[in-house]
């Protein structure tokens, strides 16, 4: 290679990252920075009490749970479908590859709508929902549901396409070496997803935790019962509560930092091992 | 021992083994050779258990074995990629048939040590065990693919294309390797191939198929010498097939008669290379040179026959002896020729 050609190289390359520390600068981190700074123009006390009341913490309290619920829930419904997909031939396959993708292709405030429409005082099943006493929408179960639509393709769509690129060899060494399916499973496939894995739990939390537009629909917006940080955060502004809003929201931003960070933890500490099985 | 009765598997519309019949004796390297889509590595799979049979029985020492597990066959499978779990090092990977036995057949933690590091040192890898496959060559990945596969002691090996995702030195190394660990182990093997020189060079008995179906068992040198079939004449290469006509249990071509079992009609005869005599062409030619070429200590003729259809012909060559000039007139016999009826 000529000196001429590694310069326009080093050229090229010094213009790519510029770029990308200007997208990132201006449209993650200035963002981020702005919610951080109005969350905090009265003060640190005005910031720290507008977190103190009922409706905040509940708010959280509650957006907590709705991830601690979905989450666990499309990690193990990602994975099963992922495995089934991509390890077994059976039909209707495609049609399952393709309802795995509807949550995507449907905007959230549809697939909310359709619950209030399945579940509602006047839907399908709301008469006999309200015979037995019991309360979907506009209450958390709602909220559980429409977060688990929503966000059920994140895992699925991480592991498949590269459980497809592995192929069922590995699996069927293990079979012929007289491993049992369970034990394939924990030894083989889920150790060799496990990053992915991560991935799509991470994503899919973030979405859990953030979904405005179904949650938006069936929760009914009951301070300090059905409502969830975004919501939350949409009434405070709504009712010019700058400062209520923004401290709200920082905290939501706080929490999608502490999942990255933990990513990166995890990373860190399997480095080796992940610079071994990564390398082709 | 390893027999097979009548196993037929389709894929949809698509014949994969139209009852295969097949046995293999104890401590025999058999070849399943063939081209691709000729049925031999669906036959390995479903001895492995990896693939069911439509139809058919597959009996393992005597036992019936058609409907058990691949889990419980106690048989060894080495990949065409080797299928090494990659997150795993070396050392676990030959470890895990032994690790996943049920507790009470499971050896101790050091006893499997000890089998992993005795295995590693019989594939020449004792310095590796601390690797993961992604940091082995191509060569060393099929040689732990191998150590996997006889912890477990299996009474039957089977290698998928063993060599074939190797290079051409490493595979000439490793065949011969191969071929040796089989003798010493007292092994029982069935590879896969396509190759016929590999298939003739390493194996005791060659099948080979075509179509789903065997068309030919045999040693190596049944195989060469007396090709069932004309498919088995042009997969292993190596003979001109020429037209000829049959009449009477007697084929003609080219003005030679040969006796043939063939019916009257139509047909085709496969001479090889090296089964033809050059005699004085004062005696009449019968063809004509158009090429000579000096290949060491024979000499390859490119000749045309009076009838029209050309053929190669490679005879010895003393130092010092004249290459004839192209264009010469010959007189060529054949010394070994097979006729089969043009249809088949």
């Amino acid at each position: 290679m000529s000196k001429r050609s590694l310069r326009d190289h080093s050229a090229t390359r010094l213009s790519l990252v510029a770029l990308t520390v200007v997208i990132v600068l201006l449209f993650l981190l200035l963002p981020l920075a702005q919610v951080l700074q109005q969350a905090f123009a009265k003060g640190p006390a005005v910031f720290w009490h507008s977190l103190q009341g009922e409706d905040p913490l509940a708010a959280i309290r509650l957006t907590l749970l709705v991830a601690a619920i979905s989450v666990p829930l499309n990690l193990v419904f990602g994975l099963a479908a992922s495995w089934a997909i991509t390890k077994f031939d059976f039909p209707g396959k495609s049609l399952l590859v393709s309802l795995i993708d509807l949550p995507f292709s449907v905007s959230p405030v549809i697939s909310g709508l359709i619950y209030v429409l399945l579940f509602g005082a006047h839907g399908f099943l709301g008469p006999w929902l309200i015979e037995h006493n019991l309360k979907i929408i506009f209450a958390v179960p709602g909220i559980v549901l429409a977060t688990v639509f929503v966000t059920f393709p994140f895992v699925a769509r991480e592991l498949i396409p590269l459980m497809e690129e592995q192929g069922r060899e590995e699996e069927e060494a293990a079979l012929v070496l007289g491993a049992s399916g369970w034990r394939t499973f924990w030894s083989v496939t889920l150790p060799n997803v496990k990053w992915a894995l991560l991935y799509g739990v991470l994503l899919c939390n973030a979405r859990a935790m953030g979904e405005f537009g179904a949650v938006s629909v069936v929760s009914g917006h009951v301070r300090g019962l059905t409502n969830t940080m975004p919501l939350h955060v949409e009434i405070l502004y709504n009712e010019y509560d700058f400062v209520g809003a923004f401290a709200v929201a920082s905290v939501l931003a706080l929490l999608a930092l502490v999942t990255l960070g933990i990513k990166s933890a995890v990373e860190w500490w399997h480095r080796d091992e992940l610079a071994a099985t990564r390398r082709h | 021992m390893i027999d097979l009765q009548q196993i037929h598997k389709t894929f949809g519309a698509f014949t994969a083994l139209d009852h295969v019949s097949l046995s293999i004796p104890r401590g025999r390297m058999v070849a399943l050779l063939g081209p691709s889509g000729s049925g031999k590595t669906t036959l390995l799979r479903i001895i492995a258990g990896l693939e069911h049979a439509d139809g058919g029985i597959i009996r393992l020492d005597g036992q019936d074995a058609t409907d058990l597990s691949a889990r419980d066959r106690r048989i060894g499978f080495v990949f065409q990629h080797y299928a090494l779990f990659r997150h795993m090092t070396v050392a676990d990977n030959v470890a895990f048939g032994l690790k996943v036995r049920p507790r009470d057949s499971r050896p101790s933690k050091d006893e499997i040590r000890e089998r992993v590091s005795t295995l590693l040192k019989l594939v020449h890898l004792d310095g590796l065990a601390g690797r993961y496959p992604t940091q082995l060559s191509g060569g060393q990945r099929q040689r732990v693919a191998l150590a996997r596969a006889l912890a477990v002691e299996p009474r039957l090996l089977l290698l998928d294309e063993p060599f074939g995702a190797l290079d051409a030195q490493v595979r000439k190394d490793l065949r011969r390797w191969m071929r040796r660990l089989h003798d010493d182990m007292g092994l029982t093997s069935v590879f896969v191939t396509h190759d016929q020189e590999e298939a003739l060079e390493l194996a005791d008995d060659v099948v080979v198929m075509s179509h789903g179906r065997i068309e030919q068992i045999g040693t190596p040198a049944d195989i060469y010498d007396n090709p069932a079939t004309p498919f088995v004449y042009q997969f292993l290469g190596n003979a001109t097939r020429l037209a000829a006509t049959v009449q009477g249990g007697t084929a003609h071509l080219n003005g030679w008669q040969i006796p043939a079992t063939a019916p009257d009609g139509a047909a085709v005869a496969f001479i090889r290379p090296h089964d033809w005599t050059l005699e004085d062409a004062a005696a009449g030619a019968n063809a004509t040179l158009r090429h000579a070429s000096v290949l060491g200590s024979s000499l390859r003729l490119d000749v045309t026959l009076e009838d029209g259809q050309d053929i190669e012909v490679d005879i010895r060559r003393d130092a010092g002896q004249a290459v004839p000039a192209a264009g010469s007139a010959l007189r060529l016999t054949p010394n070994r020729v097979a006729v089969f009826p043009a249809t088949a």
